[in-house]
């Protein structure tokens, strides 16, 4: 029998067929990572003793079946849009109508004594229909955090002018996984800080059921 | 002189395409390690709403995704218009949520129980009462950490379309 020697394979189609799944796997790659807004629920169980809350330091938000907004706060009823809640919520927040004990140094509000005392006493609270649609109540959610921020980042400008940079500048960077670790403690320590001098007190009472 | 005189020029010699392939591997398995498929596949409409003071929720495995909306136009008439959850690639009822925590938190080690966070992906038209219910049910099983995950983008904007 002749000896044969096997054909050899021609590889020139090879840089085609990697190409081929190159592609695939290019269109079908997404290094996106999701982002939204972080919220703690509270817990079940009741707490033990009813807190006595003066009537002042609540800004009581509600939105009703067709998604309106309806603000009371400060002896004030009133309907308010979307687009100045975020105002109407910092004029409350940064108020600082307390005295004596409960007097604010850090606000710059108008000291209104019909609206909040202080930032540790202001509290917002907000309630839903059943039928709220849930983007009105991202976009209420949103305007509200964009309060805290506003009035955080302004906290923070002041006491850290050195660091050049916002809270939330800061605190993307310490959720950052490049940054190292000795400047994270750093930040973590300056953060909470300013997260106790302006803690977000936020309420969510369960929604009315309407007919 | 023609001793120095060579010939320069002439044809260019032809590069050569054997590591071509190479190459082409070498970018190919890093976007095979880079993709990400998707999880879950959607049996309902998720358009999410946006939101602009949002964080990033890195960390992919400790992150436990609830979808709600609309059924898909497939499945209307199965399940109707109404948005309902899905929990995996099932439709599930309010009461299977605390199954389904559960479920989740036994495949995590323990120490990173603490840490898992509840992304909830809702479509924009969904009405509160869906929302309010499953974070009831958040509350009972204790999973406390939720994110109601957006896209990037104006909320006040998104509202008037």
């Amino acid at each position: 029998m002749a000896k044969r020697s096997a054909p050899e394979v021609n590889a020139g189609s090879m840089a085609d067929i990697a190409f081929l799944l190159l592609i695939f796997f290019l269109v079908t790659t997404t290094i996106e990572t999701d982002s939204g807004l972080n919220r703690k629920l509270p817990p079940i169980e009741p707490p033990d003793e009813d807190v006595i809350i003066k009537e002042k330091n609540i800004f009581q938000l509600q939105v009703n079946r067709n998604n309106q907004l309806f603000l009371k706060t400060g002896g004030d009823e009133k309907v308010i849009e979307i687009k100045d809640l975020r105002q109407a919520a910092v004029d409350f927040l940064d108020n600082g109508g307390g005295t004596g004990d409960d007097a604010c140094r850090r606000c710059q509000g108008k000291k209104n004594p019909r609206s909040s005392d202080n930032f540790d006493k202001a509290i917002i609270s907000l309630q839903n229909d059943r039928q709220t649609k849930y983007n009105v109540y991202i976009a209420v959610q949103n305007e509200i955090i964009a309060a805290y921020n506003q009035l955080r980042n302004r906290e923070f400008e002041r006491e850290y002018p050195q660091l050049s940079m916002s809270f939330v500048e800061a605190e993307k960077k310490y959720n950052d996984p490049r940054t190292p670790a000795s400047e994270k403690e750093n930040l973590k320590e300056k953060l909470e800080k300013i997260k106790l001098i302006v803690p977000q007190k936020f309420s969510e009472a369960e929604p009315k059921k309407s007919n | 002189m023609g001793k120095f005189n060579k010939k320069k020029g002439g044809d260019l010699p032809a590069i050569s395409t054997a590591s071509l392939p190479d190459i082409v591997f070498m970018l190919l398995f890093f976007f095979m390690v880079a993709t990400v498929m998707r999880q879950n596949t959607l049996n309902i409409e998720n358009r999410l709403p946006a939101a602009d003071q949002i964080e990033k929720l890195d960390k992919k495995d400790l992150v436990m995704y609830i979808y709600a909306g609309k059924p898909s136009s497939r499945f209307q008439s199965q399940y109707g218009t109404e948005a309902r959850i899905q929990l995996n690639d099932k439709f599930a009822d309010v009461s299977d949520i605390a199954a389904f925590i559960n479920a989740e938190r036994a495949a995590k080690r323990e120490e990173l129980i603490p840490f898992l966070t509840t992304a909830l992906k809702v479509d924009s038209d969904a009405n509160m009462g869906l929302i309010s219910d499953i974070k009831q049910e958040l509350r009972k099983v204790n999973a406390l950490k939720i994110n109601y995950t957006t896209r990037k983008g104006d909320a006040l904007a998104d509202l008037n379309r």
